[in-house]
């Protein structure tokens, strides 16, 4: 009994003092700890910065340029002549370029993308589906100015020898290029879409005894329509803000035609150009740049906004 | 009354039958477009590039005179510039992961930055190069160094890394950290010792594509104004640079002049393709080595 309680009266002591060694070495913790979640959250606050920076830096600029070009001739103009005696600023032959590279790449990627992503997800068995995928998958990975070089030096000639209108540098090829980039993404989400509808129903319809076409026409596709055209719509995205491709083999023509075997520029290559060209700082040709830039971020904007739009709002629960 | 007429089913089953078939093939062919196009890009470089490659067009320095040039300068920027890229985008990436998943309350700011981020992932890459320019380029006057490509690219494949490194977070099972904290473990230290030793290898298979993605962008580095001159090759982050993707874009556009640019640029291709694959069989390897199950 006494030795019992002398040994519980020493290990009370050493008890007692781990626990304030602990508690000394504790207090240090707790500043620890509460330093890292504050140094985390600087570093997610970065992000919210790039954003106003972005958005600063484009505006304040943009404001510069309209107090030198009226806002209503950038949006109607149809002359951009940033280099002549008497500079004119109008947007339409940019806004042209792209929506119209924009077009021809949706008509190469919408089709081909979707009918790519049916055969992933309603035809291809496991194996082919973990074979086929990863490989076009590769397609996203590459770089734009690879699919640029592809373009300029591949694709327009043999666009050229069968039409031999074609100019050396033209919207058409870039477009189609652009299109084949975009492939990978529209089929992929799309595939996501199709996969999220239960086997149930698209079962169900088999049993009544449509066949894969029917059940994938009529209930796969209904079911799984707002991912479908939510990929479109950032397919859209991407190619409105793609460079490299529409830079390299499109040309600098700012003509306003809709001739598509002829050079046009994009809103994207404009501010290569004008970037690429020293313009000298304070000029209005430099701030041109930030408008033209802040015309395709907003549109960009819009564009994935409008898809997560679509995507959340009339998405079908099962 | 008979609601299905057999002699109509009968009639229409063939025509059903045949429209299936046909369709199935073309979606097929759909599926292998995208694969021919790639081989035939594939195919092109190479036949283009490979012939120019060798030890003196590796090690060279840039030159006018076609035969002579070398992409060493290139090679070292591109370099130099994930030198910045990779260890920028780990540090605030898996920073800005831990926070969101970890510590941040479900609520407005949290939901706000997660927006935030995914809005940042669909800005075209060319309106960072003009964010460079102004910001680092001008206001820092960094000039037109690695430093400021570095970080320009950075902010670009941020939400990348931070995409990955959340679901690599997410996916390691709360019974790890639970048992964690049961031993008195504080959070940092379940969080340094548990959580982000299990999501290593996801995040590191993000990190990795996101530089894959960097080395191959063109359009910021265009804005931010990368010379085409012969410059010294880079010796550190402080020195003016051009990066392989630059080089390919000014030997393309001059093809037209020299035709052995086109050669030049495809061969500038090969190389960095191969780096590329180097890169994204390292994420496939960390990928099916490290993962674990749980």
């Amino acid at each position: 009994m006494a030795l019992n309680s002398k040994l519980a009266k020493e290990n009370n002591v050493q008890v007692r003092e781990m626990i304030e060694q602990k508690q000394k070495s504790r207090s240090f913790l707790t500043i620890f700890e509460k330093i890292i979640p504050i140094l985390l959250f600087l570093f997610a606050t970065l992000s919210i910065i790039t954003t106003i920076g972005i958005i600063y830096t484009l505006l304040i600029e943009t404001i510069h340029f309209f107090s030198a070009v009226p806002i209503w001739d950038f949006f109607s103009g149809t002359n951009l002549k940033p280099l002549s005696q008497n500079p004119e600023f109008g947007v339409l032959p940019l806004l042209n370029g792209t929506i119209i590279s924009s077009l021809i790449a949706m008509l190469v990627a919408g089709p081909i993308g979707l009918m790519a992503a049916i055969y992933l997800s309603e035809y291809a068995s496991d194996k082919v589906r973990r074979i086929l995928k990863p490989l076009l998958e590769v397609l996203a990975g590459i770089p734009t100015i690879v699919y640029g070089f592809f373009a300029f030096t591949f694709v327009t000639p043999v666009i050229r020898s069968i039409w031999p209108d074609v100019a050396a540098t033209n919207i058409l090829s870039p477009g189609i290029v652009m299109g084949v980039m975009i492939i990978p993404m529209i089929a992929s989400l799309s595939e996501d879409a199709m996969n999220a509808v239960p086997n149930s129903i698209r079962e169900g319809a088999l049993a009544m005894g449509a066949t894969k076409l029917e059940s994938t026409f009529k209930i796969v596709i209904p079911a799984a329509l707002s991912g479908i055209i939510s990929s479109f719509v950032l397919g859209i995205s991407r190619a409105i803000g793609e460079t490299m491709i529409v830079t390299i083999a499109s040309g600098s023509s700012k003509n306003f035609t809709f001739d598509i075997t002829q050079s046009m520029q994009t809103m994207t290559a404009y501010i290569v150009e004008v970037a690429g060209g020293e313009a000298p700082a304070g000029s209005t040709i430099y701030y041109s740049l930030y408008a033209v830039a802040m015309t395709l971020f907003v549109f960009t904007l819009i564009m994935n906004l409008l898809a997560r739009y679509i995507s959340r709002k009339f998405r079908e629960e099962y | 009354m008979k609601y299905v007429d057999a002699e109509q089913v009968k009639k229409r089953m063939n025509g059903r039958i045949i429209k299936n078939t046909i369709f199935k093939s073309s979606f097929l062919i759909a599926t292998l477009f995208g694969l021919v196009v790639l081989t035939i890009l594939i195919y092109r470089v190479f036949a283009d590039g490979i012939s120019w490659i060798n030890w003196d067009f590796i090690s060279g320095k840039l030159s006018t005179d076609a035969n002579r040039a070398g992409i060493m300068g290139a090679i070292l920027g591109t370099f130099w510039v994930m030198a910045v890229v990779a260890p920028v985008t780990m540090i605030i990436g898996i920073g800005t992961a831990i926070y969101l998943e970890l510590y941040a309350k479900k609520g407005r700011l949290q939901a706000f930055i997660q927006t935030n981020i995914a809005n940042l992932a669909g800005v075209p890459s060319i309106v960072y190069g003009i964010l460079g320019l102004t910001i680092f380029v001008r206001a820092m006057d960094f000039g037109n160094i690695v430093l400021a490509g570095g970080f320009t690219l950075s902010l670009l494949v941020l939400p990348i890394v931070i995409v990955a490194a959340q679901e690599a977070i997410r996916s390691v099972p709360s019974h790890l950290s639970e048992a964690s904290y049961g031993m008195g473990a504080t959070k940092w230290q379940t969080i340094k010792n548990i959580i982000l030793p299990a999501a290593l290898p996801g995040i590191l298979t993000g990190a990795i594509l996101a530089l894959s993605r960097a080395i191959g962008e063109t359009a910021p580095l265009t804005v931010i104004g990368i010379p085409a001159l012969l410059i010294p090759f880079p010796g550190g982050i402080w020195d003016k640079f051009t990066a392989l993707p630059m080089q390919i874009y000014y030997w393309t556009l001059d093809s037209s002049l020299v035709e052995e640019y086109a050669n030049l640029a495809a061969a500038t291709i090969v190389v960095l393709l191969l780096l590329l694959f180097l890169l994204n069989s390292a994420a496939i390897i960390i990928r099916n080595k490290f993962q674990h199950r749980f």
